[in-house]
């Protein structure tokens, strides 16, 4: 929006003329289309009744909601769960990650950097290798086909970049902000609670939206950490949709719709934590 | 308070009553170090318990015989290497290895090259440039099952759109996902699709970090744009290059979701991968050794590029 105004003022390049500017946005709303029309398609998609045999029509010429109609009966209560799984996982992982970036910010304790260090590398280890060994941990425990039991298991894919990205973030709260809090009487939690987590917020923002990308969007725990259908986040409803339901693209597609929602409206709502979540977190 | 605080920097030790109080300092200072430690200790038992301990269970179920029946009976007896020997003597073994570097290479060099194509160009100055430039983050924001659901549906070869428009062209009827010679080709090609904002953001913020003289002086002696693409923007940004391919790496290196969305590891088991391969193996099959087995050569290929991850982050950080 600003660009407008600004550019004048900053020719950086030779091709500052205004005629080949607007040439740029044309190619890049080309790509923008083609990037997203997967997306596109599969609004369009939902849109059409029962188009799973049949070519699907370029645009829906009306509107047929039977396709959410049936999404919301058969998912609904599947989309539910994920929300009320990647909740839980959030708040376990901001409750796990916040005070620990806190602690390896600022306190100079041993074992620091190896702690650090052991958080770089568990965001190597591939989910399903995981998965493969928490299954029987979970049995033994009774946590299969349990809420806690996902919510646990989704908040360890957050847990190390949070980590990471509340760590680089607290590192910059000056010391001495600190320790004035603690000479005034503040105790060492009091001090975290009501100093460093108000500064700390935009960090714990991004964090929090990652984990619950993260968790929203889990399916291997999801597939593997559950034998019935007690416990069932809609991505694994919509993969075993496409098994039961390969003729009813519509509902199909309707769901996977309802399932992105909270994607599109995260990257409205918080724009600026998403890219300083991407970038923060993995270059860092 | 700011002068309690220019003290306390300047003298921690005898500001406040807590100094003065506890009659022994080095019973004071374990207190505190063992309240510190509090702050830690969560993030490491939870750590421990969800990365450290399957690492080492998974090393010990692969030398243990695991059978549907060691769920009832919960017995699962040790048989040396006879999971490992099994794997490997198995052919599809050898096809979900080379799956999987296919896979891996071709996806990365496809997201790479389009993501630094794309971070180069929404890089120039031009109207509504960061509003589109943040839209084509959402495909990296849906659930990969979703993407794969989607895509399965584009690519079907008798109904879907792609066809359809190529058809118009005189090309359609390709079998994108129901041939074995093809369903690769398609399911790197979605996964290069997935990967491309990734690229582009880290890559576009790494160029933002390139100065500006360097372009200036650039222009001033009349290199060609590709020239001072090679000479400056290359080399500046290699090590964000570096940090984008290796966790791109270690991200395509181990997807599931996508792969089974779109093919279930078929047909004829051309889109195994080591990953799918290990959830056949143990939630499918229900053999966990031989899934364990599998697991430790996909974490032993990530340890490996773990290593190029971390040099290369030592580099940029200090």
């Amino acid at each position: 929006m600003a660009s407008p105004v600004r550019t004048p003022a900053a020719p950086t390049r030779s091709t500052g003329r205004p005629k080949r500017r607007w040439g740029a946005t044309v190619f890049g709303v080309v790509v923008l289309c083609v990037m997203l029309f997967p997306l596109y398609w599969m609004v369009n998609t939902a849109l059409q009744p029962e188009s799973g045999l049949l070519e699907v029509s370029p645009f829906p010429h009306s509107l047929d909601l039977s396709g959410f109609r049936s999404a919301v009966t058969d998912q609904g209560r599947n989309l539910l769960t994920s929300l009320a799984v990647a909740l839980g996982a959030v708040v376990i992982c901001l409750a796990v990650s916040a005070p620990a970036a806190y602690g390896l910010a600022q306190f100079r304790l041993r074992g620091t950097r190896t702690i650090v260090f052991s958080t770089l590398i568990t965001q190597m280890v591939p989910g399903i290798v995981i998965a493969n060994a928490l299954y029987s941990a979970y049995v033994d425990m009774g946590l299969v086909n349990s809420y806690a039991g996902l919510m646990l298991a989704d908040a360890s894919l957050g847990i190390p970049f949070a980590i990471v990205l509340m760590r680089s973030f607290m590192v910059a709260i000056p010391r001495e902000v600190i320790e004035a809090a603690e000479v005034d009487g503040a105790g060492r939690l009091r001090t975290f609670v009501r100093v460093v987590l108000p500064m700390s917020r935009n960090s714990l923002i991004t964090a929090g939206l990652f984990s619950f990308l993260y968790a929203w969007s889990d399916f291997m725990f999801a597939l593997t950490l559950n034998t019935t259908d007690d416990v069932k986040p809609i991505t694994l409803g919509i993969y075993q949709y496409i098994g039961a339901h390969v003729g009813d693209w519509g509902s199909v597609m309707a769901a996977s719709v309802l399932s992105a929602i909270p994607a599109a409206v995260l990257l409205v709502l918080s724009q600026k934590y998403i890219a300083a979540g991407i970038t923060g977190g993995s270059v860092k | 308070m700011s002068t309690t605080a220019v003290s306390a920097a300047a003298a921690p030790a005898p500001v406040t009553k807590k100094a003065a109080k506890p009659p022994n300092p080095a019973r004071a200072r374990l207190r505190r170090r063992l309240a510190q430690w509090g702050f830690i200790a969560p993030a490491v038992i939870f750590m421990a318990l969800f990365f450290g301990y399957p690492l080492v269970r998974n090393i010990v179920m692969s030398f243990q015989d695991y059978s549907p029946s060691t769920f009832f009976t919960g017995s699962s007896p040790f048989n040396g290497t006879d999971n490992w020997s099994n794997v490997f003597n198995d052919e599809l073994f050898g096809k979900a290895l080379w799956h999987t570097v296919l896979f891996t290479v071709g996806s990365l060099i496809g997201q790479f090259c389009i993501g630094l194509g794309l971070a180069v160009f929404f890089s120039r100055r031009f109207p509504l440039n960061g509003i589109l430039r943040s839209l084509i983050l959402l495909p990296w924001l849906v659930p990969m099952v979703v993407s794969g659901v989607v895509w399965r549906r584009i690519l079907d070869q008798d109904t879907g759109v792609l066809n359809s428009f190529l058809g118009m062209v005189g090309l359609g009827d390709t079998p994108w996902l129901t041939s074995p010679g093809m369903a690769l080709v398609s399911v790197v090609l979605v996964n290069i699709w997935i990967g491309i904002p990734f690229n582009m953001v880290i890559l576009y913020g790494g160029l933002q970090e390139v100065p500006k003289e360097l372009y200036e002086a650039a222009s001033l002696d009349g290199a060609s744009a590709w020239r001072t693409f090679r000479s400056i923007t290359l080399p500046m940004l290699r090590p964000v290059i570096t940090v984008v391919l290796v966790l791109g790496f270690m991200s395509t290196v181990k997807v599931l979701d996508l792969i089974l969305a779109l093919t279930d590891g078929g047909p004829a088991d051309s889109t195994q991968t080591l990953g799918t391969l290990t959830y056949q193996n143990s939630f499918v099959q229900l053999d966990f050794g031989a899934g364990a087995v599998v697991g430790n050569i996909l974490i032993l290929i990530s340890a490996v590029f773990a290593v190029f991850y971390l040099r290369a982050n030592r580099n940029e950080g200090k």
